[in-house]
């Protein structure tokens, strides 16, 4: 049976690389002893993967994770061994099941919800949403994207599908995935750039707040695509 | 959120920033204001080295289970993070509470190998606290070190307040208890040290003079406090069954090198190698009960979650019940996935059928630690493995599939004559041919031979602690010659020669067998910036010679002299269970090649009967 995770990601945990968070919760996984499925052959391991992987220093509260499992408890009673053999820095928010056929989450990714605030001890720019509004409202946003062999110019506006300010920070939706993948701290360097402004490379904290796929004109979150068990499974469905 | 002593601005510059965050799984974490002692432990290298080593998972298990005590851990910071460091003046801070290990009472060091003795200067120098002991304060937490390079603290002895000579289960509680009533009672920094030094096991250098004859050989070494005994008598837990071992050991973010449940499953050696120091200073051999090692591998798989278990001692084939454990192991957990990983395990016919099981034939590799090339330098060094157990336990493993073999020798025993070195190249080309006596259909392709070898150190409280060091010049010629020999044999395309650097042997042979006087040139070395010495990349030997010439140190002294029967030792005021004439026989044994028995077959008279238990007293209940 398939399973799909969502997780959070928050405090010092930033500092833990995608694969360590892979092993993380493998070794989570034989503590609190989850029935899950193994490879074959003498290197035996836990079929699992990630939907996008989150760069060192973003917090998450929307990372997905699959797994293959040869039984299950009811979601609730999942969720709650999990948690209790894990940091509270990484906690996991909901467990479904899902249908035999679907996708993997990787190659459904679509869009990223964020989040971005300012940290401590860094100076806010003056008037941001004025010129936020400014910079997005440009005929283009044209960024360099440098490769090891060459730079090409890249218009990101068409990449940005939503912007808003909220109480906590600057809200973006934007391209995700395999196919066009906006990072939210190019977006920043960006806008710093029209402003004429040197961004520190340390001054916004990124928070993703969930993932989605793409559903002709909709977007719909990994989180929807499985659902709530209310009882036990075993893997003979 | 907990509070991390570096910014974010530090931590996303670094590499690897979970070296520094602490917080694994399994951390121990207590009320600062309900303790009354902070002990932080330290094991002087890189977070991925000293997370695993088992010593400290055991003390930080031990320690923990004192409600007045928290311990914590440091780890030498990297090269980058130590850079940003000492610019930006930040504290070096321990793991569990991120707060700066100058505020602790204890700092203890594990001093598991000489190179890294600059790397503890390190610590001490970015901890804040004077880098000799006779410059701290009653602020500053005292510094106490362990392990097997304390059994010759000396080169060391100026920087450290006291060491634990022996095995940590034994004193500490003692030792812990005694500065808690010395703290309560307002006594000082000095009234700790001479409690302390009326603690079996506990050594207080700045007790000790010592006195040098003209010629650098010490005259004398003397206790110059009246709390300090003479003779400094190691630790040892005599029931392994019966004490503390981690039930819940620490689970890292990052792959660390021992990423697995490690599980001893005895201390100490019956085999009496000469050249072998752990052989010599646990002794005597005590094996930890199948119960004990069923109940600890569930236990500690269940709370880890690792996948992988390791089985570790000196000699695992040495235990009366392997079979039965590793047997039950497989059964167990093999089915859960849980790899199963047996090192130092002699090959024989139990050895294969586990290998077989637990293993990818086609992936793993036999290893073999001949030492020496010849029978009759193997009889020196009485390492009681020959040419037939080799050879048959390859062909055996051969027909069961293997076609890797790896080799470990050491160029530089004592005695050893060109036809000895000539004898591993020929070893290594006989195990080739052996393979090629199966017929080509049953083979699996070709045979890969990997034969290394290190240089022979000569280290304390070994039957060969007065021999000459080959020096450096020596060392290069017998590997070239070796070098050479190895392309003379038939099979040499399916052999592969691996060497050792020759002068990171020097240094450690200087180290090893160093006095008091080592002291000054550490201290120098490290204010020439040397770190990490371990690591070749940061390794810098022009700064070492650099300081022995600016301390008039020839270290020659320490290596490349024989030492005349009677010479006092700089480590002779410790008392390590085997006797000085044991060793000494043991020293001629080898000269007249005459092997030695192991303890099971035969007792030596070591001395290590005197502790009362073990190998010493199997059977004679």
């Amino acid at each position: 049976m398939k399973v799909r995770i969502k997780f959070s990601k928050t405090g010092s945990m930033k500092f833990i690389g995608h694969l360590d968070v892979m092993r993380y919760f493998q070794k989570a996984f034989r503590r609190c002893e989850i029935n899950v499925s193994y490879s074959q052959g003498f290197n035996r391991h836990q079929v699992m993967s990630f939907a996008q992987p989150l760069g060192v220093g973003l917090t998450s509260e929307g990372e997905y994770l699959d797994a293959q499992l040869e039984s299950s408890e009811s979601s609730e009673e999942m969720i709650e061994k999990i948690n209790h053999v894990i940091t509270d820095e990484i906690q996991v928010l909901s467990f479904k099941l899902l249908p035999e056929d679907s996708k993997p989450a990787m190659s459904l990714v679509a869009c990223a919800d964020y989040r971005v605030e300012l940290k401590d001890n860094y100076e806010a720019v003056e008037d941001f949403e004025i010129r936020f509004y400014d910079f997005y409202h440009q005929d283009t946003i044209e960024i360099e994207k440098k490769s090891k062999k060459s730079s090409t110019i890249m218009d990101i506006k068409p990449l940005i599908y939503e912007y808003k300010f909220e109480q906590e920070g600057l809200f973006l939706k934007v391209a995700a995935g395999s196919v066009n993948n906006l990072k939210p701290d190019l977006i920043m360097e960006a806008f710093y750039q029209f402003l004429g402004k040197e961004l520190s490379p340390f001054s916004y904290q990124y928070h993703r707040i969930d993932l989605y796929a793409q559903k002709e004109d909709r977007f719909i979150s990994l989180d929807d695509f499985g659902v709530n068990m209310k009882e036990g499974l075993s893997g003979e469905l | 959120m907990r509070k991390l002593a570096l910014s974010d601005e530090i931590l996303l510059t670094v590499e690897k920033p979970a070296r520094y965050i602490g917080n694994e799984y399994n951390m121990v974490v207590k009320d600062l204001d309900k303790i009354d002692i902070r002990f932080c432990m330290c094991f002087p290298d890189v977070y991925e080295i000293g997370m695993s080593h088992q010593g400290i998972q055991i003390l930080y298990d031990m320690f923990n289970r004192r409600e007045d005590t928290y311990c914590e851990r440091v780890y030498s910071p990297w090269v980058d993070l130590d850079k940003i460091m000492r610019e930006q003046q930040i504290p070096l801070f321990s793991l569990e509470s991120q707060e700066p290990v100058k505020q602790f009472d204890f700092l203890g060091i594990t001093l598991q190998y000489e190179m890294c003795y600059t790397n503890i200067l390190q610590v001490l120098d970015l901890s804040q606290i004077p880098i000799y002991a006779k410059e701290r304060t009653e602020e500053d937490p005292i510094v106490i070190g362990g392990g097997p390079c304390a059994y010759n603290p000396e080169p060391l002895a100026d920087f450290f307040d006291m060491f634990y000579i022996g095995e940590g289960e034994t004193v500490y509680d003692q030792l812990l208890d005694i500065y808690k009533e010395n703290k309560q009672t307002n006594g000082t920094r000095k009234d700790f040290l001479e409690k302390a030094a009326s603690i079996e096991g506990i050594y207080i250098p700045s007790f000790y003079e010592a006195a040098y004859y003209d010629n650098g050989i010490l005259e004398s070494f003397e206790p110059i406090n009246p709390h300090a005994p003479k003779v400094i008598k190691k630790q040892v837990e005599m029931n392994l069954s019966d004490t503390f071992y981690p039930e819940k050991p620490l689970v890292p973010y990052i792959k660390i090198t021992q990423d697995r449940v490690v599980l001893e499953i005895l201390r100490g050696c019956l085999r009496g190698c000469r050249f072998c120091q752990a052989g010599m200073i646990y002794r005597p051999i005590r094996e930890r009960t199948l119960t004990f090692l069923k109940e600890r591998a569930n236990r500690m798989l269940k709370a880890t979650g690792h996948e992988e278990i390791s089985l570790s001692s000196l000699s695992s084939s040495d235990h009366t019940e392997l079979s039965e454990l590793v047997y039950y192991l497989i059964e167990e957990f093999g089915t859960k996935g849980v790899n199963i990983s047996l090192p130092s395990l002699r090959i024989d016919a139990f050895a294969l059928d586990v290998m077989s099981k637990v293993q990818d034939v086609k992936k793993s590799s036999l290893t073999f630690a001949p030492e020496a090339g010849s029978q009759r330098l193997r009889d020196v060094i009485n390492k009681g493995l020959s040419e037939e157990d080799i050879l048959k336990g390859a062909m055996d493993a051969f027909k069961s599939g293997w076609n890797r073999v790896k080799l470990y020798f050491m160029l530089g025993l004592p005695t050893e004559n060109m036809d000895d070195i000539e004898g591993i190249a020929v070893l290594s080309d006989k195990i080739a041919r052996e393979y090629y006596t199966i017929p080509k259909d049953q083979r699996n392709g070709r045979v890969s031979i990997v034969s290394s070898t290190s240089f022979f150190v000569p280290k304390p409280f070994t039957p060969f602690q007065w021999v000459r060091m080959a020096t450096s010049e020596e060392f290069l010629d017998k590997q070239r010659f070796l070098s050479g020999k190895m392309k003379e044999q038939i099979n040499y395309r399916s052999i592969k020669y691996n060497w050792h650097e020759v002068e990171l042997t020097m240094l450690e042979g200087v180290l090893a067998r160093g006095d008091r006087k080592l002291s000054s040139v550490l201290y120098d070395v490290y204010k020439k910036g040397c770190i990490y010495d371990a690591w070749s990349e940061h390794f810098k030997y022009e700064k070492w010679i650099e300081a022995f010439e600016e301390n008039q140190i020839d270290p020659l002294f320490y290596t490349s002299r024989e030492r005349a029967q009677d010479e006092l030792l700089p480590w002779d005021f410790i008392d390590a269970g085997v006797s000085r004439q044991f060793l000494w026989k043991e020293y001629q044994n080898a000269i007249s090649e005459k092997v030695t028995p192991n303890c099971r077959q035969a007792c030596a008279g070591c001395g290590a009967s005197g502790f009362g238990g073990g190998v010493c007293y199997e059977g004679k209940n």
